[in-house]
């Protein structure tokens, strides 16, 4: 059993080369990349937002289109860091052995997991980012207000990467995130308030979707989006805050236990 | 003394409370080559683990390059090359990239790292091929590229966990000239091999492990005339009453491993006496080596 010190939590120097990595990693695919940040956005909007606009007309005093592109600028983010968070990393960690590479070197176990989670966070930045871009030619955000959603971007990333990060640990196959995925995120993406207002759900519904970190980010994303006055944010960005935190934390001592046996 | 530059002192690791280090002591000096040798299970592979850091003991200390491990590890970690016993390489990267990448692990700055690169890559006779993906690199290239890896940071220290296993004749003479390269040029190198050929032509000093400890200690020629007689007869196929005529000769030792028979002795004369009395009999004379060693102290049994 690794029996963990304060010091074994306290990253370095190494989560930036992590980070790094992943950066390089990433450039070299860079094209895929885009054409995939702008193209799910694209789909959404014109897809669902066209074809419901129509129905919907307005949706809590901002026409369907705004109401959702505000909404996609962070589930975005969410859908982009748990991917990263599950299959990315447990590729680097199982079959390519990236982590056992990387433990022979200075890097320590603390700076994986916060070069991770920092990566994970910088993904969802671009990921929103290419929203933002999408929505403002199509005249649904209004700048410079909007701007405000890349920190939110930002500390959403950090939030779900610590999240979803302590999973792959516990797992045996790529198959074990399929159960998360369905059953965690894709409930959450739907009724997080990304489609319509979460007050619309039964009691227990809106006491779930509170519990849960995308709601807080549409709560802070929304406002900023649309120019409108931010309701609470030190406790939305607190609960976001939390999340990333307590994942960090668990996810050095769940990583710690898988890679240093 | 000067401080060694690896010292396990009573080292104990349990797995399921199995001990597979049960109170390693070990000592390395600068400008060694230590051979670790043992059988599959022997508990090499979590020794060196113990030494980097990636597997904690249960008691016992260890202490590497002057830190204390595994408290300091990350910091002897700076000061040491490994090649660990499966490549895993970056394959996101080409071969030139896994250097650049793998060194700013270290903390090394990019732009002081273009030369160091182009001599690792030459060292590694892998200059033509600094483009490619690692894929498609053969398993000799990628054992090449490991080690070159593994100097990135100019390590004093250069750990390799059976370096050679797998490889062809020929890549495996590359490696070993590359090895001694590195030892002449002063750096402490610790090695587990299953090739006592290897351990012979590379290593000072050799360590023989089993059970999680150290049986026998010294150099290749020492180990030899200590633990070993140095006339060794081996049959393909001996009969009931010829392993008894064998045994009762005076100072033979025989033994079976799979289906033949080996006869030990520091008397040759008495044996081929005897032989000659048996022409029909397949017999090979030969002279005592490091194999015969390991075979008696870690007997002959299969180890899985």
């Amino acid at each position: 059993m690794i029996e963990l010190t304060a010091s074994d939590f306290r990253p370095g120097r190494g989560s930036l080369a992590v980070w790094r990595r992943n950066v390089r990693v990433w450039r070299k695919l860079i094209r895929v990349s885009i054409v995939l940040n702008f193209g799910e956005p694209v789909i959404y909007l014109l897809a669902l937002g066209y074809g419901l606009q129509r129905f919907v007309g307005a949706m809590d005093g901002l026409p369907y289109m705004v109401f959702l592109a505000s909404g996609l600028l962070v589930s975005a983010v969410m859908h982009t860091t748990a991917f990263e968070a599950m299959y990315s990393v447990y590729t680097r960690m199982e079959p390519q052995k990236t982590y056992q590479a990387i433990l022979a070197t200075p890097v320590r176990v603390a700076d994986i997991v916060a070069g991770e989670l920092l990566w994970c966070a910088t993904k969802g930045v671009i990921a929103s980012t290419a929203i933002l871009i999408v929505a403002g030619c199509m005249g649904l955000i209004s700048f410079p207000g909007a701007l405000g959603v890349i920190p939110v971007a930002f500390l959403t990333g950090l939030a779900f990467a610590g999240f979803v990060m302590p999973l792959a640990p516990f797992a045996r196959s790529y198959d074990y995130f399929s159960y998360f995925y369905t059953l965690v995120i894709v409930p959450m993406f739907m009724c997080s308030g990304v489609f319509y207002p979460v007050d619309s759900l039964p009691a227990a519904g809106q006491w779930a979707a509170s519990l849960l970190p995308l709601y807080h980010a549409v709560e802070l994303a929304r406002p900023l989006a649309t120019q409108a006055p931010l309701s609470a944010p030190l406790v939305h960005g607190l609960v976001l805050l939390l999340y990333a935190g307590a994942g960090y934390a668990l996810s050095v001592r769940f990583y710690s236990r898988r890679l240093l046996q | 003394m000067s401080e060694a530059v690896i010292e396990f002192a009573h080292v104990v690791k349990q797995y399921d409370g199995r001990r597979v280090v049960d109170g390693l002591s070990l000592r390395i000096e600068q400008g060694q080559c230590f051979g670790l040798l043992g059988p599959n299970g022997a508990g090499k592979t979590t020794a060196i683990r113990m030494l980097l850091g990636m597997t904690h003991p249960e008691s016992g200390s260890i202490r590497v390059l002057g830190h204390a491990v595994p408290e300091q590890a990350h910091r002897a970690r700076a000061g040491m090359g490994v090649v660990p016993q499966l490549d895993n390489l970056d394959p996101d990267f080409s071969v030139r990239e896994n250097l650049g990448v793998y060194a700013s692990f270290f903390g090394l700055p990019d732009n002081t790292l273009d030369h160091r690169v182009d001599w690792l890559l030459e060292f590694a006779e892998l200059t033509h091929k600094q483009h490619a993906r690692i894929g498609e690199l053969s398993g000799g290239m990628q054992r090449r590229l490991t080690l070159a890896r593994a100097l990135v940071n100019d390590p004093g220290l250069i750990v390799l966990d059976e370096p050679t296993t797998g490889l062809d004749p020929q890549v495996r003479h590359v490696m070993w000239s590359r090895l001694r390269e590195l030892q002449q040029s002063g750096k402490t190198l610790l090695l587990t091999t299953h090739y006592m050929e290897e351990a012979e032509r590379l290593c000072d000093v050799l360590a023989i492990m089993d059970h999680g400890r150290i049986i026998a200690h010294g150099s290749p020629a020492e180990l030899v005339r200590v633990h070993c007689e140095r006339n060794v007869f081996e049959f393909p196929r001996l009969d009931a009453p010829q392993q008894a005529a064998l045994d009762a000769l005076p100072e033979v030792r025989l033994e079976r491993s799979g289906t033949s028979w080996y006869a030990y002795t520091e008397q040759a004369d008495p044996v081929h006496d005897w032989a000659a009395g048996h022409p029909q009999l397949r017999m090979l004379h030969r002279h005592h080596n490091l194999e015969d060693v390991f075979l008696r102290l870690t007997r002959r049994d299969l180890r899985d």
